[in-house]
């Protein structure tokens, strides 16, 4: 699925978020699917975005420039697949 | 987004394993051929329940996220489903794998009761003759009892796990049948060369032709069957099968074995591979993190005689262990390297330098052939 800046995504509930030195390993412990987030800043993105409206509201809240959000958007429609965040609207 | 690749950050080392093999007991009901921890006997020193929950409270802290437990026979021990109800309600998913020999009706539905559990029955035949020559007589009809009760149970999808050899290679596309009747996923790995396996192993291993045969099987149907990654040596062939194509061990595998000694990885049961003990000071984390042993896996490594070969990018030089326990140099190829390299090596490893499984909790002969004719 894809997600756009207006979408609001939450980290789904049964996701483990365990920090590495390249950013973070994230577990679904119900689908059992692993996944690396491979940045500091996409890690805190996806710790932080069941707080905001949008993901817009999110990148600007965590200061993440402008010219990486088509990347991070990229990044998170991936992370709706494996399910390890979801669209709440 | 990251100057590294993955493998390059994986291969220096995670804060925790993402792939935790935790043996629970040498004891077994079965004697296969080609058990990885020539298993058989309890050891008398093994952890007791209380030293098993303190390891899992640690691993909690640690955020791992699931162990796969395994033997000998996990589920032998008297405690079993306490040790895993304590890991499981402490957020530590449980994988097991069994033979099946203890999965009745009632466990069964116990089984099925129980959240982030998976479940594998080891099975390595689709017939009884295939299998039981090498799991022992009456192994299949107590796997295919264990998978019926778990469907009785409606456990829903269990795995079934095959060791592939010389003599199973051509039933493949039968066991992917076979868990697909069950609603089971199909799980294959590599046999490795280590504990009884390493008595085994030349008789057993598939042949190059046969090498070739399991590499175009998992291109076609790789998507839905596992292989916990251990056919990554097959990437020389061309194209790379799907999964980590790297040795994890002491990077982001390790062995747990009944009595707390931790290795790099379940195939390397010998005091080369020990990087402590979960009992000593500082627990698991202590040595997975500081071992002097696991410190120096995570260092590059070298590539020795396979540096010139064009595949060393898609192979990565193979398995450690089957190198190992075939007597091959660490920094060579593997004896399985499908372009041959390996091979011609092994007739010149003189046997006395082949090394050792530093333990063997087989059973003794004598009880082994009184099982035999009891049955």
């Amino acid at each position: 699925m894809t997600v756009t800046l207006e979408s609001a995504c939450e980290l789904h509930p049964q996701v483990a978020i365990r920090p590495e030195p390249f950013g973070a390993l994230a577990y679904h412990y119900g689908n059992r699917r692993l996944v690396f987030l491979r940045h500091p800043d996409i890690v805190r993105v996806v710790k932080t975005m069941g707080e905001h409206k949008t993901l817009r509201d999110t990148f600007v809240a965590e200061g993440v420039a402008e010219s990486r959000w088509p990347s991070f958007i990229e990044a998170l429609s991936s992370l709706t697949t494996s399910e390890i965040i979801r669209v709440l609207s | 987004m990251s100057s590294h690749s993955l493998g390059q950050q994986m291969k220096q080392g995670l804060d925790a394993p993402i792939c935790l093999t935790w043996e629970l007991t040498y004891a077994c009901n079965l004697a296969c051929v080609h058990c990885l921890s020539s298993s058989g006997q309890r050891d008398d020193r093994e952890l007791s329940t209380e030293q098993a929950k303190a390891v899992l409270d640690e691993l909690a802290a640690l955020q791992v996220f699931y162990i796969n437990i395994g033997g000998g026979e996990p589920m032998i021990r008297r405690d079993f489903f306490e040790i895993v109800e304590h890991s499981i309600a402490n957020n530590i998913g449980v994988k097991f794998s069994t033979n099946g020999a203890f999965i009745d009706k009632k466990n069964a539905e116990r089984l099925t009761a129980m959240e982030y559990l998976d479940i594998q029955i080891s099975l390595d035949g689709t017939d009884a003759i295939t299998n039981d020559a090498v799991r022992g007589d009456g192994s299949f009809d107590t796997a295919i009892r264990a998978m019926d009760n778990l469907k009785a149970a409606g456990f829903g999808q269990f795995k079934i796990s095959v060791v592939v050899t010389r003599h199973n290679v051509d039933q493949l596309d039968e066991f992917k049948a076979l868990a697909d009747s069950y609603g089971a996923q199909l799980r294959i790995t590599r046999l490795r060369p280590a504990g009884r396996g390493a008595d085994t192993w030349d008789e057993l291993h598939p042949t190059n032709a046969q090498q070739r045969q399991i590499y175009n099987w998992l291109l076609a149907h790789g998507e839905n069957v596992l292989t916990g990654d251990s056919f990554f040596h097959l990437n020389a062939f061309g194209e790379s099968l799907p999964g980590l194509n790297l040795c994890g061990a002491g990077r982001v595998v390790c062995l747990i074995d009944p009595i707390g000694d931790v290795y790099a990885c379940p195939f390397v049961i010998h005091d080369t591979f020990k990087a402590g003990n979960v009992l000593e000071d500082g627990g698991f984390t202590h040595v997975w993190r500081e071992s002097d042993l696991f410190t120096e896996l995570r260092e590059p490594q070298s590539a020795g005689a396979c540096a010139s070969c064009g595949a060393f990018d898609a192979c990565q030089g193979g398995c450690m262990a089957a190198k190992f326990f075939t007597g091959l140099p660490l920094d060579g190829p593997d004896p399985e390297c499908v372009t041959g390299h390996g091979e011609v090596l092994l007739p010149s490893v003189p046997v006395s330098l082949v090394p050792r499984p530093s333990m063997d909790h087989s059973k003794p002969a004598r009880t082994l052939i009184k099982s035999k004719v009891s049955t």
